[in-house]
Formats: structure tokens, C-alpha cells, sequence
């Protein structure tokens, strides 16, 4: 490397000098920002692995995915590849089918139930680091974090260990609480007591990162601002509703809408507990598009299915890219 | 009951004097009760919290190390002799190694492949001028969020087509795809936070453009490029959707799908399950307290002078 020690001098550069340094004082931002900002195929030849690869593996399975939904992939296709069209046949089955409607109905109420907990759990306990002493601070994002980290599946395998129906400790703690018919109780024999342990399992995992992001925001605000606030006499609650709200709002709004879309395609919580079942009752729209394709090989359909929850997808993702936006432009 | 004993021998006017001093006094001893509470309420709803959150991996960790006729107990045992049994077990499954080298291979490879490509992508992003840039960042926010779980049925039939069922390197490629928008997006932000003047003051002296990039800037991202492809480890070190649906064979299998297939293969051991679940959520745990401790950032802060 040389050192330019020659005031003034330019340095050496394949670059053409600056074309106007007459209307601009020597040394100005502008024109050194520009040169440094070449046009021409650089940037495209740096962007074309990224672009290939998304469009390859992200882009053209979207589009291949709406593709199958308009064909008839069962069995006897999937030996002989042929392509048979069948225009919506494939959504006019799934609408009409009364069991597609209970698990539509079923992944919306789940979802809703698990954003709730989470969100609510999550802002609790983000107040509740917010007013602990260091020491104890520590212990509880500690245990956040042990939590945050577990992998799913490893989790998943634990939860089933914890409410195992002869040996598990759920049920001996429900005996020690002195509730009768613990002995042997199976806690995944309905659809129901599934999802149940699905979402406290979701819960569990996904509530040390609101509270962690929660309590960070936290501390964003400044303490004059609750003491002018105690000064003119509120409450704990209105605090809250008054101050911490409002200048958490897009915090609030960024994490819910993450959440939902997060809780919405969850798959390997549900089909490592119980593989959507017993009889397919605690499946959610990824797992029973997953079910309808492989076991059943029922591939067209289950495409169909595929393509209904990417467009409920698409309209949360919307409503979150639209808070991340302004955000961005607020910044 | 204590007034009555100081009214006796004191007599009735007495026993009224000290009254007045005292009803503050009870009041004060009533704040500073509800003060202490209001310092113990917390901190017993943390513990609380804190055992509710841990007891899941202590549990884990505790079966795992549990001797196998502790294990399986009507009434859990807490205390017991520690064991390794359970992870000689489990590391003694047929193709145990064959998983480890596949997940270990699909997720470092994806990783490192992300962590090139998105190099390249986001310094064009951050530091160039060119048509489709703010397309192409809208497109990598939005493929954050792809809906890969949703999309396994296309998938196996793409890999199915192509041949490439039960391969660790179409696996890794999926995955690296899977974590490249978000390494694209951390680094964008790593790299808008080099101040330009950086890189141009390295070309004044004489760099060229990748010089100045590999000697200036790349040295200065290395704490980023460190914690960016430590989430990308974890997001493909977990996945399973995809391994799932893609990868039906043994020889294939990445630890995961092991773990699920290895519960149902050895039923109720549940000690060499958690052993099981240990070996493979440990490299993870560990990676995250790791991460938590790591400030990126203020290396580049003192550079510049304003």
C-alpha cells in the first residue's frame, strides 16, 4: 500500500477525473460518494447468486406449487407421470369437504389462542424484568433463554417424556395435587388435550422472546417519564396503558403479526407430538397438507391446501410488512 | 390482646396516651410491610417463572443422566447416582455418526455457502447504486418469512422429479436458501454500519476495491459474519419439515429426524431418549448463551472520528 503524503495531489486511480471540479468545492462529499457508487454489470454479477438461488428454490416451487393445485396427482399419476388438468376440481373438493372446514376453523382458533397466551405471557413477564433486581434479572432471562434455545424437536420429544401416560411427571405432579384419575392418563388421547399440550408447548418456546425483546424496549424509556407520570398520580395500569403502549405500539404490533404468521405455519411442534393425531384431530392447515400428500397421496389436493394457506399467510405477511415499512421510513 | 396487658397497670388515661404515636407507627410498619411485599412478590413470581421455563431441559438433562431403574418410576426420583448409560445408548445406534456427519454437513455447508452469496448481495445492496435494489430488499424481507413448512409437498415432488430424494447435498441447498435472506439482511445492516469513509480512505492509499474490501471491511464485519452464521447453524440444525418429507431413507437422515424416528424405535426408554434429545439440543444451548454474551458492534465505532 503507498501513502499519498502530496496535498492535493489526486491519487492514482483508473477512475476518470471528476468531470466538473470547477462547480464543486474540491473535496466535497457528492462526487467522491458517486464514484465509489459504479454503475454497470458489478453489482448485478454480485446479486445473481442470491437472485438464482431464491428464484430456483423459493420462487419457481411457488410457482410449481400453484401448478399441482390444478391437477389430478394421486397415485396412479404420480406412477405413469402424467399431468392431468382439472382446472379447481381440487378446491372445489377441499371447500366442499366439512372435514377441511374443521381444521380451517381449528388452525384460526389455535393460532388465536397461542398469539394471545404468548403475547400476554410475554409482555408480563418483559414488565416483570423490567422491575427485578440484577440478580434475580439474571435467573429469569437465563431460564428464558434455556428456553428460547431448545430445539424444537428436542422439545417436543421432552414434552412427550413429561406428559408420557404411565411414567410421566405431569401426571404424578396432578396425583400429588390430589386430582383423581391420574393413574394412567393418556394425555393426547383427543384432538383437544393434543393441541393443548401443542400450545403450551408453542408457549413455553415462544415467550422468552417476547419477553426478552419486551424488556429491552423497556429500557428504551426513560425513567422520567414514569416519574412524571406517578407525579400527576396514575396508576401501575394506566402507566402502562399511557406511556409504555403508545411508545411500544410498533413493538406491540411487529411481534403480534410475527407470531401469528410464526403460529399459523407451525409444523414441527404438532406433527412431533402426535403427527396430527388421533385420527387426524389435532392437524392444522401445514400438518393436514402434509397428511392429504403423503399418506393419503393425494398430491393435487394437498397443494390446493398448500396454496389456500399461502394466501392467508400472504394477507398477515402484508399487514407486517406494511409496520416494518413504516418503521423503516420512520428511522 | 398486647393492649389490654399495657392497659392493666397503667390504668385507662394511659393507655391512651401512647395512642396517638402509635397510629402512625402501625401505619408505617403497614407501608413498610406492603414495601417488602411489593419487593417479594417479584421475586418469588421469577423464581416461579424461572422453574417453570427450566424444568423442561433440567428435566431433559436430569432422565438423561438418570440410571435406567430410576427412570421409569411411578414416583420421579430427583437425587440418584449420575449415569452415562443412556448416551452410550443412543451414540451406539446404528448410523448414529452417519447423522451427525449428515446434519453436520448439511448445515455448515449451507451456512457457508449463505454466508458467500450473501456477502456479495448485500454489499451490492448497501454500497451500490443499480435498477431493482429496492425490489430485490423487499424480496429478501419477504423471503424471511417463506412459508417453507407449507411448502414440503412441492418440494418432494421438484426433488422427486429431479432425482435427488434422500440427498444430503439437495438438503443442503435447500437449506442454505432457507437461511439466506435473513444473512443477507443481518449482513446489510453490518455493512451500513462500516462508514464508507473507511473503504475510501483505503482506496486514496491505494487498495483497490477488493483490496479494500478484504483488508478493510471484511476484518471489521467479522464479529456479524460470526453471530449471523450462528442463527443460520441453528435455523438448519433444527429444521425438520423438510428433512422429513425429503429424506426417507436411513442413510439419510439428519439428527432430527433421527431423534423422532428414535422415540418411536425404542418406545419406552426414555432414558436414552433424553439422551437422545441431550446430544442433539446441546450444541444449540450452547451456541445461544454464547451469542447472548457476544456484543456485536462498537468494533467499528472508534475509527472514524466525527
Amino acid at each position: 500500500m503507498t501513502v499519498q503524503t502530496t496535498e492535493g495531489a489526486t491519487p492514482v486511480t483508473k477512475e476518470p477525473p471528476p468531470s466538473g471540479p470547477d462547480s464543486r468545492p474540491p473535496g466535497e462529499a457528492a462526487p467522491r460518494g458517486r464514484r465509489s457508487l459504479p454503475s454497470g454489470w458489478l453489482p448485478y454479477l454480485l446479486i445473481a447468486p442470491a437472485v438464482l438461488a431464491l428464484t430456483v428454490f423459493l420462487g419457481y416451487p411457488l410457482v410449481r406449487n400453484v401448478l399441482v393445485s390444478f391437477q389430478q396427482l394421486g397415485r396412479m399419476e404420480m406412477i405413469s407421470r402424467a399431468t392431468v388438468w382439472t382446472g379447481f376440481d381440487n378446491y372445489v373438493e377441499l371447500l366442499r369437504d366439512d372435514a377441511f372446514w374443521a381444521v380451517v376453523v381449528r388452525t384460526f382458533v389455535f393460532m388465536a389462542v397461542n398469539v394471545a397466551l404468548i403475547m400476554l405471557g410475554g409482555t408480563l413477564i418483559g414488565l416483570l424484568l423490567n422491575r427485578l433486581g440484577k440478580a434475580m434479572r439474571l435467573v429469569l432471562s437465563l431460564a428464558l433463554v434455556m428456553a428460547w434455545a431448545m430445539p424444537i424437536v428436542a422439545s417436543a420429544t421432552v414434552f412427550r417424556w413429561l406428559f408420557d401416560t404411565q411414567f410421566g411427571v405431569v401426571n404424578w405432579v396432578m396425583r400429588s395435587l390430589g386430582f383423581a384419575g391420574y393413574e394412567q392418563h393418556n394425555w393426547f388421547q383427543t384432538g383437544f388435550s393434543t393441541l393443548a399440550i401443542v400450545t403450551l408447548l408453542i408457549v413455553w418456546a415462544s415467550v422468552p422472546f417476547v419477553a426478552l425483546n419486551m424488556y429491552a424496549g423497556l429500557t428504551t424509556i426513560s425513567g422520567e417519564l414514569y416519574e412524571a407520570a406517578r407525579m400527576d398520580g396514575a396508576t401501575n395500569y394506566r402507566i402502562f396503558r399511557s406511556v409504555v403502549f403508545p411508545l411500544l405500539k410498533p413493538f406491540f404490533l411487529i411481534t403480534t403479526f410475527l407470531e401469528i404468521i410464526w403460529v399459523f405455519k407451525a409444523f414441527a411442534q404438532i406433527y412431533a407430538l402426535n403427527q396430527g393425531g388421533p385420527n387426524r384431530e389435532s392437524e392444522t392447515l401445514p400438518v393436514f397438507a402434509y397428511v392429504e400428500g403423503m399418506s393419503q397421496m393425494q398430491f393435487g389436493v394437498a397443494a390446493a391446501a398448500s396454496v389456500l394457506t399461502i394466501l392467508i399467510l400472504i394477507v398477515a405477511m402484508s399487514f407486517y410488512f406494511r409496520l416494518i415499512l413504516k418503521q423503516e421510513d420512520e428511522q | 390482646m398486647s393492649n389490654t396487658t399495657l392497659a392493666g397497670p397503667a390504668g385507662a388515661p394511659n393507655a391512651v396516651a401512647p395512642r396517638p404515636p402509635s397510629a402512625p407507627d402501625r401505619a408505617a410498619t403497614r407501608a413498610r410491610r406492603r414495601k417488602t411485599l411489593g419487593r417479594i412478590w417479584p421475586n418469588l413470581l421469577a423464581l416461579a417463572l424461572a422453574a417453570f421455563f427450566v424444568f423442561p431441559v433440567y428435566w431433559m438433562f436430569s432422565t438423561s443422566f438418570k440410571p435406567a431403574a430410576q427412570v421409569l418410576t411411578k414416583t420421579p426420583t430427583f437425587f440418584f447416582t449420575p449415569t452415562f448409560e443412556h448416551y452410550g445408548t443412543a451414540t451406539e445406534v446404528e448410523l448414529f455418526w452417519t447423522f451427525v456427519r449428515n446434519s453436520l454437513t448439511a448445515t455448515v455447508g449451507a451456512v457457508l455457502i449463505a454466508l458467500v452469496v450473501a456477502l456479495a448481495a448485500s454489499f451490492a445492496i448497501v454500497r451500490m447504486k443499480f435498477k431493482g435494489r429496492k425490489g430485490l430488499v423487499l424480496a429478501v424481507m419477504m423471503a424471511q418469512l417463506a412459508p417453507w413448512e407449507v411448502m414440503v409437498i412441492v418440494m418432494y415432488l421438484i426433488a422427486r422429479d429431479a432425482q435427488v430424494l434422500n440427498s444430503i447435498g439437495f438438503l443442503t441447498l435447500i437449506y442454505f436458501v432457507m437461511v439466506l435472506p435473513f444473512t443477507i439482511w443481518t449482513l446489510r445492516g453490518f455493512i451500513a454500519a462500516v462508514p464508507k469513509e473507511l473503504e475510501e480512505a483505503a482506496m486514496i492509499d491505494g487498495c483497490s476495491r477488493t483490496q479494500a474490501f478484504f483488508r478493510v471491511i471484511f476484518p471489521l464485519l467479522a464479529p456479524g459474519l460470526m453471530s449471523t452464521s450462528l442463527f443460520g447453524f441453528i435455523t438448519a440444525w433444527n429444521e425438520f419439515a423438510m428433512v422429513l418429507v425429503l429424506n426417507k431413507e436411513p442413510e439419510a437422515y439428519t439428527l432430527p429426524l433421527w431423534l423422532t424416528q428414535f422415540q418411536s424405535a425404542f418406545g419406552n426408554d426414555w432414558g436414552a431418549t433424553m439422551a437422545a434429545s441431550s446430544l442433539f439440543a446441546i450444541p444449540v444451548l450452547l451456541l445461544f448463551l454464547f451469542l447472548q454474551r457476544r456484543a456485536v458492534g462498537g468494533l467499528s465505532a472508534g475509527a472514524v472520528k466525527g
